[in-house]
């Protein structure tokens, strides 16, 4: 088989993307999605996988699907925009927190201390891209006469244990951290790896030979709201 | 009006208990607010309450402040309207928090590059300056009403803290300090409620309320709607009712917040109509709401017709009644809820993003949104507390000195 027909896969090629960039410390690493919005068929199996992943509850939804309509009968067409949290390097919902519960970390990725939050959803009217969403507490089993065990199963949000018992992040904003407590075990996102036609890219931008940093110089390389001057760590491809 | 107050605030308080037990037991899954309209009846009732607070206040500085004499009987009253409301707006935005036992959070790790984070402070010094205000406008009449019998003489003589001379000496030493206070208050009392219209004007992801003009509404509309409320408070409880002094100061009041009310419209004609020409879709958005959306009936029928048409008749022809004077005030007051209201539901109530309302769905992924019957409930409950802290205050302390009962 001639070379040029011989390609690396594409999810292995990112592994060892985000396990080169590990190596480095926190603050020289920037972590970068690029979605490919010509791939992506509208599937909903990234949303699905990050529900499952954070053991999302009702009501909450890191990675919705936006589904937008282009043209008028006979000439129309479908596009379809997953929307993870934009981990915007200029993020409008961390200045505007009384109590310093979220953050931009030094790796790109904008956290929330659940232990902090007061849940005054402030940072939500902030944000312009709708990514955060206010945890009341529902449960799936609502009104079935049995709560089901696998509600009350701990999610591993930020790298360690939250029971779905009275406390955090019942209560608390929430929002997609790029499957923070993957990456920082060499894992790729969850709706990375889940997605069936490869529209997800990832990988540290500070690493020139990392795919996304080849990727974001592309002229069909696109970000939601530029004009807001958010700077988001999320390309399109359009 | 004096003898229902009681009752309708006692049925409003213990009706209220079932918003606030359900509160208490069924968290924030009972309301309709949630993540697309994160904030809905108790920020609106928030920001209801603290307006008409920082409106009395500023009213009563007419007293203590810039000396109009007139005013001087129904001083206390303004300053206690003002501290009754300041109560239940806290009240109102403690419930709504996600972890209200962790509002003290607020104090011990307060970020002062977020408004809210300075709300937090401002509330808490007007809160105390409000206080010490009262206190030392009711000094000298407290310790003249601690000769009294009973639990009212008692109260008044502990609140004296001691302090119980009723000479005019005394008298004029207490208005001197309350002549600082106000001082001091005029400013706080414009930091706190502009900065709480600052909390909402520096958020550029919602254009409806990125604007220069939000912390100005904001503190006109107090002064509207707690002037008005005070102008009722101070016609049904202010003293010697009746008497041409009363009739003189209800009448001044009333053109007062006519004045205010045309001023806060004009602010609100301003915003609405240079939005609405430039017709910026992420501008007028929320305004096509207020003005033609489902609720349209909120802003044309109970802010225009009911807050601002009825009680500008009522005071051009009858301004010198005390009667309708004081429905003019209660109409503006009352009414005032909607256009909280209409400032923060509209600016949420809009898609960020293109798809996002069908995208997923779920409890509070919803960009329609109308109270829950919990949120009316403790609504309606916090409405109670400012009233029997009212009516409380007004029985046991010297809130009116009534030497020359007329009526």
């Amino acid at each position: 088989m001639p070379d040029i027909l011989i390609q690396e896969n594409l999810m292995v090629r990112m592994q060892e993307d985000i396990k080169r960039a590990l190596q480095k410390p926190e603050a020289q690493r920037h972590w970068v999605m690029v979605i490919d919005t010509r791939k992506c068929v509208g599937c909903n199996a990234c949303t699905v996988s990050c529900v499952a992943e954070n053991k999302l509850p009702p009501g909450i939804v890191y990675r919705p699907v936006l589904e937008q309509e282009i043209g008028t009968y006979p000439n129309v067409g479908k596009r379809f925009m997953p929307r993870p949290c934009m981990q915007c390097d200029n993020p409008p919902c961390v200045p505007v927190c009384p109590v310093n519960a979220t953050w931009k970390r030094d790796d790109g990725i904008v956290a929330i201390d659940y232990e902090a939050c007061i849940g005054c959803r402030y940072c939500i009217t902030a944000c312009p891209y709708s990514a955060r969403t206010f945890d009341t507490g529902h449960t799936y089993s609502e009104g079935t006469p049995e709560q089901m065990q696998y509600e009350l199963e701990p999610n591993f949000e930020y790298g360690r244990e939250w029971p779905r018992d009275e406390g955090s992040p019942i209560g608390n904003v929430r929002k997609c951290h790029f499957c923070l407590h993957r990456l920082n075990e060499g894992e790729l996102p969850a709706c990375v790896t889940t997605c069936i036609g490869m529209a997800n890219y990832f990988g540290d931008v500070n690493d020139s030979d990392s795919i996304v940093a080849a990727l974001i110089a592309s002229p069909n390389a696109i970000r939601l709201k530029e004009e807001m001057g958010t700077e988001p760590s999320v390309y399109y491809l359009v | 009006m004096k003898k229902l107050a009681w009752p309708v605030a006692i049925i409003l308080f213990l009706v209220g208990l079932v918003g606030v037990y359900q509160r208490l037991t069924l968290g924030h899954t009972g309301a309709n607010y949630g993540s697309y309209v994160p904030w809905g009846l108790w920020v609106a009732a928030y920001i209801y309450f603290i307006g008409l607070s920082a409106g009395a206040f500023l009213l009563s500085a007419l007293v203590y402040v810039f000396q109009i004499k007139l005013l001087k009987p129904v001083g206390k009253l303004a300053l206690f309207t003002a501290l009754s409301t300041l109560v239940a707006a806290m009240f109102s935005i403690w419930m709504d928090l996600g972890h209200p036992e962790r509002a003290w959070e607020m104090i011990f790790r307060t970020n002062f590059g977020s408004m809210m984070g300075w709300m937090i402070w401002l509330y808490s010094a007007y809160f105390v300056l409000l206080l010490v205000e009262l206190w030392f406008a009711m000094r000298r009449d407290m310790a003249v009403c601690a000769d009294e019998p009973g639990f009212k003489g008692k109260l008044c003589s502990f609140l004296t803290f001691g302090k119980k001379d009723v000479s005019d000496a005394s008298a004029q030493k207490d208005m001197k300090t309350l002549r600082i206070l106000g001082s001091v208050g005029i400013p706080l009392a414009i930091a706190f409620h502009g900065g709480v219209g600052a909390l909402f004007g520096v958020v550029g992801a919602r254009p409806y309320w990125n604007s220069g003009i939000t912390p100005i509404a904001f503190l006109i509309g107090a002064l509207a709607s707690g002037g008005a409320l005070f102008t009722f408070v101070a016609a049904f409880w202010g003293p010697n009712r009746g008497s041409e002094q009363h009739k003189q100061i209800i009448s001044f009041l009333g053109k007062i917040v006519i004045g205010l009310l045309l001023f806060d419209l004009l602010l609100e004609w301003a915003e609405y109509s240079t939005s609405l020409y430039a017709a910026i879709p992420a501008h007028t958005e929320g305004l096509n709401l207020i003005l033609f959306g489902n609720y349209w009936w909120v802003f044309w029928i109970i802010h225009l017709l009911l807050g601002a048409v009825v009680p500008i008749l009522l005071i051009i022809f009858a301004g010198k009644n005390i009667n309708a004077v004081a429905t003019a005030g209660a109409l503006i007051a009352v009414t005032f809820l909607s256009v909280r209201l209409n400032i923060v539901i509209p600016a949420l109530a809009v898609e960020e993003l293109e798809g996002l309302k069908n995208a997923f769905t779920g409890p509070g992924l919803s960009f329609s949104y109308f109270p829950s019957s919990m949120e009316w409930l403790f609504f309606l409950w916090t409405v109670s507390v400012a009233g029997l802290i009212f009516l409380l205050g007004y029985s046991l302390l010297p809130l009116v000195s009534q030497k020359k009962e007329v009526a």
